[in-house]
């Protein structure tokens, strides 16, 4: 699988990172990492999260220095002590979480930090913006303010930062996530089209289908090593293997499933935002015991505020909650968690999970002040760490020992003590956002077979999903949603482009119909 | 755990590093201060003998009795545990709403409520020998209490920082107090300047060996109980999760403002407790201090240094509180016998306090600890 080293000429020409080894302490966080980056070439980089990915492009950008190694571009050794050097060196990063003013206007954000001249020369500015837009087919206003911007513009505006310095390599560190799978089929046209004018970029990822779509060169890192490239027809499967360093079952085993009553009922519901904006619009939807209803959506369109609402986490304006029967609308998480929820936020460092607990406290922070992990007024220290041993061993927590604080646990162990704290009780309904954000290959498998586990155990689940493919293998019944209303209630097998087209507020019927004049385009053209 | 003792090691080294340069530059401080010395580094050059001697000689002579004053005697001792009671009882308060991530900067006003009911039951309601002491120390920690519980209450209901409402409630107990002793329920029959009637010897601390007394065995029980609370109870749980991450406890059920106001009140019943600590604790002439304004003196404000240095955990917090008291017991000792102004001590507290909380600082000047990497944590929240 590995490719054979190119001839003398190609390799003075592009950026090669050789040998670069960067450590934390005792933690190597990359050993000995080489990297060729070629004009005119996508080359993906895999791996698991703290694979090193992003400490390898950090210390390319000039966030870190490397302790060992050297960055050579066009032959001749380089150091940047900081991303301005590496910038004049033509390196540019369009991060995950993006890096803009969002109450500055785009031209704003396109001269931050290289403002012209004393007096800023906002016509300056904006012209060039506006020759950026045009010579690299990135439209934009420059005077929008970036705040009122949807995500895959205000990517755009990254993208154009980086370019607006001359750069010759592009980063791309993980630029999917927040995007709808047109918006992301549109950001594949710009890579492909940026690197046909020549310019080198590598694409930071961990989704296996964008990697097989677009990518020119493949390498895989795994716990700080190079472990491999592969070439760009490799099947999922394959660099799934590479990644996780074993064989990973990428399809879900799920039997049909086999729905009993009805378990969640919800009504009209309206919930309003901190701002009061209303962000749930009079949705009604139920969920029956055995079954797994996943809310497809792209983020932001309510599905964060309907799963805190169910929690009792966030007010219910009007509409009714019940589940089993019983009336829990505008109860308090205690409340609800006490009739038979599971829950797991979205965001588990923000709602989930307290780092500097131990693991074993973090597993019963929900029940800690109920026998047995509780009698009287105190603690029952032992049974809260035999507990946490007992889930460990079941749940597969890597970690040496459960009194260790939970923030030296990786993403996708935090993910599974928060699973496992959930599902060591009955549980009446599920609800799980994003269960498997930031989670590596090797976990997501464990965690949704738990889940499907869970479901045939006759629990309610609801799935607050963003990524298709999770949806895809997991859902009975997809609800999509959009500004806060239910564009539809489809089957799971419903095409992507038709799920797409519904997230981005398009009625199912519509959906099917322009899905379907395209194909028949397409089948014309053939 | 190896982990663990290498961060322990390392807060106790900056700790000690702390003081010793804490220690220098009140010794600075010391020679310029003392003109005749200070004279002396004219001829430095010429004989620096004379310079240096002196210098060492004032030095010497002032720490000495420094030390001496707070450790080197039974009756030293006893008068360092005297002045540490208050001291770590309302450290105990400052750190408990630290470990909750609230600021109790109100420790003053709760130590004044609570010297203000202990001595009013002392003098006011005359009742057999030990009920009287009981009920003087639970009126102190009730009075503590309703203080706190008050600051707690509004943050939880209306969201109001606790730093400027505990400030603000220090300057109402400071009032309160002031007005309080003029009138006929606090004011000593007889009197017209602000003083009340003694407090009835039935509801002192017991002296048990000169200036120590019974108080400060109260203050070690409180510092058990607070860590008992933290690290063994419910509450506790409570308390961590939501000074730690209040969403996340929000999340799992917990009652956010429920905790905060419990919070509030118990770090309110501890202040109170250093409070009644100056109302009922026997001064140097056996009898406990009439209430006047002063009473309590800066105790609300020296405990935020004291829990700082304590780390927030009760055991720091008794360490500190002794560290503290001894500098205090010894300083009277440091004026009498060296001509140093009782202040230096204050400065040198100050300097500590300093120094600890620049542990960057301190790691800067000691190039040995500045290989280690981490962070100092003072509040403890995310200890």
């Amino acid at each position: 699988m590995i490719r054979p080293v190119s001839n003398q000429a190609e390799q003075a020409d592009g950026l090669q990172l050789k040998g670069i080894t960067k450590k934390f302490g005792s933690f190597v966080a990359n050993d000995a990492v080489d990297l060729d980056i070629r004009p005119g070439e996508i080359h993906c980089l895999l791996g698991e999260n703290g694979a090193g990915k992003s400490t390898l492009m950090n210390v390319l950008y000039g966030l870190y220095q490397p302790d060992g190694g050297e960055i050579v571009i066009d032959g001749r050794p380089q150091s940047f002590a900081d991303p301005k050097a590496a910038m004049a060196a033509g390196i540019g990063m369009v991060h995950q979480h993006f890096m803009l003013v969002e109450v500055f206007t785009v031209a704003e954000n396109l001269i931050l930090g290289r403002e012209p001249g004393l007096v800023v020369d906002m016509k300056a500015a904006k012209a060039t913006v506006q020759e950026l837009s045009a010579r690299y087919n990135l439209p934009v206003d420059a005077d929008a303010l970036v705040e009122e911007l949807p995500v895959g513009v205000q990517q755009r505006v990254e993208i154009l930062k980086a370019l607006a310095n001359d750069a010759k390599f592009l980063i791309f560190d993980e630029p999917t996530a927040v995007l709808t799978p047109q918006e992301i089929d549109d950001l594949m046209v710009v890579m492909q089209r940026l690197r046909d004018e020549g310019k080198g970029i590598v694409f930071i990822t961990h989704k296996l289908r964008e990697v097989r779509a677009i990518a020119d060169r493949i390498t895989v890192l795994r716990r700080g090593k190079i472990v491999g490239s592969a070439k760009p027809g490799t099947s999922e499967t394959e660099l799934a293997q590479l990644m996780v360093g074993r064989a990973v079952d990428l399809s879900v085993n799920k039997q049909h499933a086999d729905p009993g009553a009805v378990r969640l009922a919800v009504n009209g519901l309206t919930v309003a935002n901190s701002a009061g904006a209303v962000v749930v619009d009079d949705i009604t939807f139920d969920v029956a015991g055995g079954e797994i209803l996943c809310i497809a959506g792209v983020q932001g369109n309510g599905q964060s505020e309907l799963a805190d609402a169910l929690l009792g986490n966030l007010p219910v304006l009007s509409g009714r909650i019940s589940l089993d029967g019983r009336d829990l609308t505008g109860a308090t998480p205690k409340a609800t968690i006490a009739a038979g929820l599971g829950f797991v936020p979205e965001d588990r460092q923000h709602d989930g999970f307290i780092g500097s607990f131990s693991i074993a406290e973090n597993l019963v922070l929900n029940r800690f002040d109920a026998p047995p992990f509780a009698s009287g007024l105190s603690l029952n220290l032992k049974a809260i760490n035999d507990n946490a041993n007992r889930l460990r061993d079941e749940f597969d927590i890597r970690t040496p020992d459960v009194q260790n604080v939970g923030s030296s646990l990786s993403g996708g162990n935090a993910q599974k003590v928060v699973l496992a704290r959930e599902l060591s009780r009955e549980l009446a309904l599920l609800v799980a956002s994003q269960p498997t954000r930031g989670v590596d290959v090797g976990a997501i498998e464990f965690l949704h077979k738990r889940i499907v586990e869970e479901r045939d155990k006759g629990t309610a689940v609801v799935l607050v999903s963003t990524e298709l493919e999770e949806v895809e293998a997991l859902a009975d019944r997809v609800l999509v949603m959009y500004r806060g209303h239910i564009v539809g209630i489809v089957g799971p097998d419903t095409p992507r482009d038709v799920l797409g087209m519904m997230m981005a507020g398009v009625s199912h019927e519509e959906a099917v119909a322009v899905a379907e004049a395209d194909a028949s385009t397409a089948e014309g053209v053939e | 755990m190896r982990e663990w003792a290498r961060t322990r090691w390392r807060d106790w080294t900056i700790t000690l590093a702390a003081f010793v340069l804490a220690l220098l530059v009140g010794a600075i401080l010391m020679i310029v201060a003392d003109p005749v010395v200070a004279g002396n580094f004219a001829y430095l050059f010429t004989a620096p003998g004379l310079a240096l001697g002196g210098a060492w000689v004032k030095v010497s002579t002032a720490y000495s009795a420094l030390l001496v004053g707070a450790v080197g005697s039974p009756t030293a001792l006893a008068a360092t545990s005297a002045a540490a009671a208050p001291l770590i009882c309302a450290g105990l308060a400052v750190g408990l709403a630290f470990r909750a991530g609230l600021f109790n900067i109100g420790a003053q006003g709760q130590a004044i409520l609570g010297s203000m009911a202990a001595a009013w039951v002392g003098f006011a309601l005359p009742m057999p020998p030990v009920i009287h002491l009981i009920v003087a120390v639970l009126g102190g920690l009730m009075a503590g209490a309703v203080w706190g519980g008050i600051v707690g209450w509004l943050k939880a209901k209306t969201g109001a920082h606790e730093v400027i409402v505990t400030i603000m409630m220090n300057y109402i107990a400071g009032g309160l107090l002031a007005w309080a002793l003029t009138t006929s329920v606090f004011q000593r029959p007889g009197r017209s300047d602000p003083i009340s009637p003694e407090v009835a010897g039935s509801a002192a601390f017991p002296q048990l060996y000169e200036q120590l007394h019974l108080g400060f065995f109260v203050a070690i029980l409180a510092a058990v109980a607070v860590a008992w609370l933290l690290d063994r109870s419910v509450i506790g749980f409570s308390i961590r999760a939501v000074g730690a991450n209040p969403h996340a406890a929000g999340t799992a059920g917990m009652n956010v403002g429920r905790t905060t106001i419990i919070t509030m009140a118990i770090a309110g019943a501890l202040a109170g407790l250093a409070g009644v600590q100056a109302a009922l604790g026997p001064s140097v002439n056996g009898v406990p201090t009439p209430l006047s304004e002063g009473l309590v003196g800066t105790v609300g404000f020296d405990a935020i240094t004291v829990a700082l240095l304590g780390r927030s955990k009760p055991l720091g917090i008794v360490l500190a509180g002794l560290l503290f008291g001894g500098l205090s017991a010894g300083g009277l000792a440091m004026q009498s016998v060296a001509q140093t102004p009782l202040t230096l001590t204050l400065v040198l507290q100050a300097l500590v306090v300093l120094f600890v909380a620049a542990p960057q600082l301190v790691a800067t000047m000691v190039p040995f600890l500045k290989a280690r990497k981490g962070r100092v944590s003072l509040t403890g929240a995310d200890a």
